[in-house]
């Protein structure tokens, strides 16, 4: 499983919020492709995948805020 | 349309009066040549038909008339794939979109939010008007009113979206339809702060004239 983990956006920005999932537990996802819009202050970040395969597990809801750092996702890697 | 390229290689588009939907669809294109590689970087400096925009955290609460009202005053509203609340856009703001790919820049969201901020008090300056910073209200500030908006996502650590410089007095008129970034303060226009007329044509030479510089724009 790849652990995908919310980046470091800006120094000094310990937090985001996720704003909108490209995609639902259970699909298929290419690598590079959106996974994931986060928002801070005035920016939005759209975060790709990491790697092509199948989303298991999604780990925050749309409207709540994570730490940088934390996993928000898993990707059952495509072999 | 006009197209050129600055002094520092970067593409400069000039779209004229255009609607909100339409320049997108442009910036979507140049975003994908500074994808591809053709540039590092590209500016698209244009004027919006009226138009309100609700970024990802606009609220409700935001728009102060119904949509009815609106549609009788012949304003269209849009959502817009960027950061912030609700903003307007209309004939007399220049409105400038950046598309940077910030592998060549700084790889750093709220640092790159800085940078527009930088450009519009250099732009201001070069009016002799003393813009500032407010912290945690991004924009460009003078004498407590809002002058500047700021608004941008990053894709592939590439950004679009921007910022908008109200310069003549009709452009600040139809905010009192909003809460401009979901607050209660006031917008200014160039014209305002000055009290001369300054045409889009000396405002657009300008807000270039602030990217002639190679020291500027890289860092």
């Amino acid at each position: 499983m790849f652990k995908v983990i919310l980046p470091a956006l800006s120094e000094g920005i310990e937090k985001a919020t996720i704003s909108f999932w490209y995609h639902k537990e259970g699909e298929q996802i290419n690598k590079d492709e959106d996974l994931v819009e986060l928002v801070t202050d005035k920016a939005v970040f759209n975060l790709p995948s990491p790697c092509s395969g199948i989303i298991r597990e999604i780990f925050f809801k749309e409207g709540q805020t994570v730490d940088i750092g934390e996993v928000i996702a898993l990707i059952e890697e495509e072999k | 349309m006009s197209m050129y390229k600055s002094l520092d290689e970067s593409l400069i588009l000039d779209l004229g009066c255009i609607d909100f939907s339409s320049a997108y669809e442009i910036q979507k294109e140049v975003f994908l040549q500074v994808k591809k590689g053709l540039f590092n970087k590209a500016l698209i400096i244009c004027e919006h038909n009226p138009v309100i925009t609700l970024g990802r955290l606009s609220r409700k609460e935001d728009m102060l008339v119904s949509f009815d009202e609106l549609k009788e005053r012949n304003i269209q509203v849009v959502f817009a794939d960027r950061g912030g609340r609700t903003t307007y856009h209309g004939p007399g703001q220049l409105v400038v979109y950046f598309i940077f790919n910030l592998e060549f820049f700084k790889k750093d969201l709220h640092y790159f939010l800085r940078y527009l901020e930088e450009k519009g008090i250099l732009f201001l300056s070069v009016f002799g008007v003393k813009g500032v910073r407010k912290a945690g209200f991004t924009g460009v500030w003078v004498d407590d009113k809002k002058n500047i908006s700021i608004g941008i996502a990053v894709k592939n650590w590439i950004t679009y979206h921007g910022m908008s410089i109200n310069i003549k007095e009709e452009a600040v008129n139809n905010f009192s339809l909003i809460h401009p970034c979901g607050m209660d303060i006031k917008m200014v226009s160039l014209e305002q702060i000055l009290q001369r007329e300054i045409s889009l044509w000396e405002a657009k030479q300008m807000f270039l004239s602030c990217f002639k510089n190679k020291e500027v724009v890289y860092v």
